[in-house]
């Protein structure tokens, strides 16, 4: 488990992250989603005493990591791929690993295996290694240790599609198996597909928390009936505040199973009923809108 | 898929042992050879002390041919490659950007930065054997080639004092390594020190009265080369102890501050 507590950088005048309190309970994927510069990089910098924080905590398992005896076997921690002697080769720097935690010599040919780098390519100089291949070498020298803490900047960057798949169901198996996994990500439809739980940030500070459900609850529901008229009658009459959106749709703040009951009471045939996407979109496109580079067209 | 055979994740440990120093002056060691630019700087030192032992049976004059001559020439190409071992030790921290899983592996940078200095001595005492050993067997060579007696002309005391002004060339490496942390910049400070400040200082003292008064007191350099030239007098070990506190130690408790402090990108 990994507490925030009241989190703050100032750099002189500059604030990065500005008080920020959340937990990563074990057994959860929880994303960490910002635009670029929101400060998901120095808070995650900050839990593994890279930087000293200005003020507030951040503690694994209730203790502060430069108070972990051996941190490497507690905490799996990458916080930049690319950031390793370009000289040596992959299985150098998995040793270089494997023995500052004092772990048996076979973790460093298990560890390949896992991530699938060859012998061959274990062999190679890092300098030559494709961001595919650092995002993967990253993660076997954060599993290595066999920690119950991962904390992973931007670990799908680089990672092609089977990539990101194979990353996604080794994290979602890690924490079934009752691991803490905090990723980062700038990307919200990475964070969608492998979070259980997600902290918004944005300018340093939170603007939304939650599990991805009730986030993705929040955006309301859609619903379409081949009566569209019988439908929105009853939505009205049970007090249930309805928007057109023109896409032949109704749209509620509703939850989807209020929505269903109603339909149900009033013998009116569904032909849908989700619950709305963009929500966390809208949210996000909001707070990256500020840093974009790109106007918007309308 | 994934084939995850591990066992499933603890929460806590029963016991997690401290990571102990030894281990990390072991990893830090073997991070001194395990790439390339490292592995042809240790090579370097067998290379150039070999090298230098033929030339000197080849080109030293026979008077000259005693072990002192063989010990300091075998021994100075090594005071310019330690230094550059220490500095990259430190330096390739930030400058290859592994400090950040160093830094996370060892949370208390001055433990991976003492494990380094212990480490880069171990190196700097056995090249120096090394030297001592290959000068003796050049002595012995040399001398059978020339048809006289070998000259055994280095006390233990003398030695020792070698190998001292050795490791204060290295220790300044540390030193550079700790203030600068970039690795270019850090080896081109090092050969300013090493090389112009000497000669600078040099043609100070002998047009500047003044100076020449003053230099054992102020120039490291100067102090530290007489350690390479017998035994020291008690005036000469104070300028020694007085101009290495001056331009080794002060600077590397200010490195060591930066060090403490400066972000690791």
């Amino acid at each position: 488990m990994i507490t925030i507590d009241s989190l703050s950088k100032k750099y002189r005048s500059t604030t990065v992250v500005d008080d920020i309190s959340f937990v990563a309970p074990a057994g959860r994927v929880t994303g960490f989603l910002g635009p670029n510069g929101a400060g998901k990089s120095t808070s995650m910098r900050m839990m593994v005493g890279l930087t000293a924080p200005t003020s507030g905590s951040a503690t694994i398992s209730g203790r502060r990591f430069a108070d972990l005896p051996n941190p490497g076997v507690e905490v799996g921690v990458m916080l930049d791929a690319s950031a390793q002697h370009r000289g040596r080769t992959g299985r150098e720097i998995l040793t270089i690993a494997q023995q500052m935690m004092g772990l048996h010599s076979r973790r460093v040919a298990e560890m390949l295996e896992l991530v699938s780098l060859t012998e061959t390519e274990a062999n190679r100089r890092v300098g030559n290694y494709s961001l595919g291949m650092r995002q993967r070498l990253g993660i076997a020298t954060a599993l290595i240790g066999d920690p119950a803490v991962l904390i992973l900047d931007e670990p799908a960057n680089g990672l092609d599609p089977a990539g990101i798949r194979w990353m996604r169901d080794l994290l979602r198996d890690y924490a079934d198996r009752g691991g803490t996994v905090l990723l980062s990500s700038h990307l919200l439809r990475e964070i969608e597909v492998i979070a259980d739980d997600i902290v918004m940030i944005g300018n340093g500070r939170i603007v939304s928390q939650g599990s991805k459900t009730e986030l993705l609850q929040a955006a309301g529901t859609v619903v379409r009936a081949a009566d569209m008229h019988a439908l929105r009658r009853a939505l009205d009459a049970s007090g249930v505040e309805t928007t057109v959106p023109g896409d032949g749709t109704l749209r509620t703040d509703a939850d989807s199973t209020r929505v269903g009951r109603v339909a149900l009471e009033a013998g009116v045939a569904l032909t849908e009923l989700r619950t709305a996407d963009g929500g966390l979109e809208d949210m996000f496109l909001e707070l990256t809108a500020d840093t974009q580079r790109e106007r918007k067209v309308a | 898929m994934t084939a995850f055979t591990i066992e499933p994740v603890r929460e806590q440990r029963a016991e997690v042992r401290h990571v102990p120093l030894s281990r990390v002056v072991n990893v830090e060691l073997r991070k001194m050879f395990d790439t390339r630019t490292g592995f042809w700087l240790m090579s370097s030192i067998v290379i150039t002390g070999l090298l230098t032992m033929v030339a000197t049976i080849a080109f030293a004059p026979d008077a000259d041919l005693t072990y002192y001559t063989f010990a300091k020439a075998i021994g100075f190409p090594m005071t310019v490659v330690l230094p550059m071992i220490a500095i990259l030790s430190i330096t390739g921290e930030w400058s290859q950007r592994s400090g950040l899983t160093t830094f996370t592996l060892v949370p208390h940078r001055s433990r991976i930065i003492r494990a380094k200095a212990i480490s880069s001595v171990a190196v700097g005492v056995a090249a120096m054997l090394f030297a001592f050993v290959i000068g003796a067997i050049g002595n012995l060579v040399g001398t059978a080639i020339a048809g006289i007696t070998p000259v055994w002309d280095v006390s233990f005391a003398e030695g020792a004092n070698i190998v001292l002004g050795s490791l204060l060339c290295l220790l300044t490496g540390t030193m550079l390594g700790m203030l600068i942390r970039s690795s270019a910049g850090a080896l081109v400070a090092y050969f300013v020190y090493a090389l112009l400040l000497p000669t600078v200082a040099g043609i100070l003292a002998s047009s500047q009265e003044w100076f020449r008064d003053l230099q054992p007191w102020v120039d490291l350099n100067y102090a530290q080369a007489a350690l390479f030239n017998g035994s020291l007098t008690g005036e000469q070990w104070a300028n020694l102890a007085v101009t290495a506190a001056t331009w080794l130690v002060l600077p590397a408790v200010v490195g060591l501050r930066l060090v403490m402090k400066s972000e690791v990108k």
